[in-house]
């Protein structure tokens, strides 16, 4: 059997916050192929974006592992690109300057590094934005170029934590498609985390549905749906039913119990 | 228009109190205080002699230059230190810990109370007012620019991180540009008191700069050239300090919100 692209085994996370102890993530297990987009979809404090901060890097877990191709990820790098919803980009720098920051950081010659990226611009339609400061761009041109970095970076895993959470419905709708685009050019890996049950049908392979109290997976589903997936379908709305009964059977069961 | 009027309104009110001191002095009688007239007529003097002739006329430039170099020389000294210091205490917990006590310990002590000390170490002479400058710009561009490096988005980091950027080259390229605004707040107030500590500092033992022309004019009982001191330092620090604004708002193009 061929090695798995992205393996998460057993991964746990508790946070000590003072003297009390919080299970954000119980003995997660996920494997990835390489190339899939997966959604990771959950109501609040049920992990999902602490297993995206683990697979990033920026946290360790408490047990267990992430290994990309057999190895293990000790901390941030390259490989790995996250995609913040508040966006993250360096205000100081203009778009260009933004996304050209990782090819920057090795040793490529200055035409290399203006070749990437005037491509990644050209693939976000930012061209003409180039030398705009991100306080002169609105949320969806803030949220391409965020994407536009992490590509430039040649990251073969993108991790997305709610990155249209904060967009007008318009935009999100737009950038949905977008992403799709890019994700198709560049088969790139995406864990996308949402909690819109509909934003998950309609982009995802797998939808991993977790649940909180502790944080874990709940279910790992495969959308079989033909791309490209119409939202107003009666197949997608049988499958965003389906997936919506799973995330909120498990929420349902608890408020019962402690109603009684 | 609306630029005409700010000039009226802001010019015409230290109109006004330049009339209500000449109408002060011309009722009271007094022979301790000059009139503005007075004043003027010692200001000509000082920068082009021709009136008194005697040790001040015309010697504006050797005061103001002599102030001028033990104020940037005290001033560049804090802004060499304070501003890599502020970086490394604000992004290193340790270097906070073994520092931080030691800060806040000597900080309260008023700059004027190290004069003693400052004689005994640099003697008397102008070494010694450079020392006292430098101490009071010191502390608010050291203080600001470790809080300007606690209050970045931690997010930055991560995104430089994950693009492959660490070490000394996190420190040049996204800690230092990021405490950008605060820093310069830091710059802005520490030369305010660079400029308030020449006085001080030049009024024991040296024969040049505007402080030791207002100490003379204390000991000559000549009120007029007090004053002349006073106006030129206030002008000079003006002027200067419009530089360090022009400067803060193209090195901070990037955020509207700190234009001065």
């Amino acid at each position: 059997m061929a090695r798995t692209f992205l393996d998460i085994q057993d991964v746990s996370k508790t946070f000590s916050i003072g003297e009390e102890k919080v299970e954000a993530l119980r003995a997660a297990n996920l494997q990835i192929e390489k190339g899939e987009f997966v959604c990771l979809i959950g109501a609040s404090g049920c992990g999902k974006s602490t297993l995206l901060r683990i697979i990033a890097g920026f946290e360790t877990p408490t047990s267990g592992a992430v290994s990309v191709l057999g190895a293990k990820i000790e901390g941030p790098g390259s490989d790995r690109g996250m995609v913040f919803q508040d966006y993250a980009l360096f205000p100081w720098m203009t778009v260009r300057n933004n996304i050209e920051f990782g090819p920057r950081q090795k040793d490529l010659s200055s035409s290399e590094i203006k070749s990437t990226t005037d491509k990644y611009l050209e693939m976000v339609g930012l061209t003409r934005f180039a030398d705009r400061f991100p306080y002169q761009l609105s949320g969806g041109m803030k949220q391409r170029v965020a994407i536009a970095r992490v590509l430039a970076n040649e990251a073969s895993i993108l991790l997305m934590d709610e990155p249209f959470g904060a967009l007008d419905a318009l935009t999100r709708e737009q950038l949905q498609d977008e992403l799709l685009e890019i994700w198709a050019r560049t088969q790139v890996t995406i864990i996308f985390v949402t909690h819109s049950v509909e934003e998950a049908t309609l982009l995802a392979d797998r939808v991993v549905v977790m649940t909180a109290g502790p944080g874990r997976i709940e279910s790992d589903n495969r959308i079989r749906l033909a791309r490209p997936r119409d939202v107003s379908a009666p197949d997608f709305n049988d499958q965003r039913r389906v997936l919506t009964e799973k995330l909120t059977s498990h929420v349902r069961r608890r408020t019962l119990k402690t109603a009684a | 228009m609306a630029r005409l009027r700010a000039i009226v309104l802001g010019a015409g009110f230290p109109l006004a109190l330049i009339l209500l001191w000449h109408y002060a002095v011309a009722s009271s009688g007094t022979k301790l205080v000059p009139t503005p007239y007075q004043v003027g007529v010692m200001m000509k003097d000082f920068a082009f002699g021709g009136v008194y002739d005697d040790a001040f006329s015309g010697t504006i430039l050797t005061h103001l230059l002599a102030s001028m170099q033990r104020v940037y020389s005290g001033f560049l000294l804090a802004v060499a230190i304070g501003i890599p210091l502020g970086l490394v205490i604000g992004k290193v917990p340790v270097f906070r810990q073994i520092l931080d006590p030691t800060l806040s310990l000597l900080r309260p002590i008023p700059v004027t109370a190290w004069l003693p000390l400052s004689m005994v170490f640099f003697g008397l002479g102008p070494r010694s007012a450079v020392f006292l400058v430098f101490l009071g710009a010191f502390y608010p561009i050291l203080l600001n620019t470790i809080f300007g490096v606690r209050s970045v988005d931690g997010r930055l980091f991560e995104a430089a991180n994950m693009l492959g950027c660490d070490g000394a080259r996190m420190f040049r390229q996204v800690v230092l540009p990021a405490a950008l605004p605060s820093i310069f707040t830091g710059l802005r107030l520490g030369h305010s008191f660079a400029w308030i500590l020449i006085v001080v500092g030049e009024m024991t033992g040296v024969p040049t700069g505007l402080g030791a022309v207002i100490m003379d004019g204390r000991t000559l009982s000549r009120a007029d050239l007090v004053i002349t001191g006073m106006v030129i330092i206030g002008v000079a620090g003006f002027l200067c300090d419009r530089l360090i604004v022009a400067l803060n708002n193209y090195v901070l193009r990037w955020s509207p919100q700190h234009r001065g």
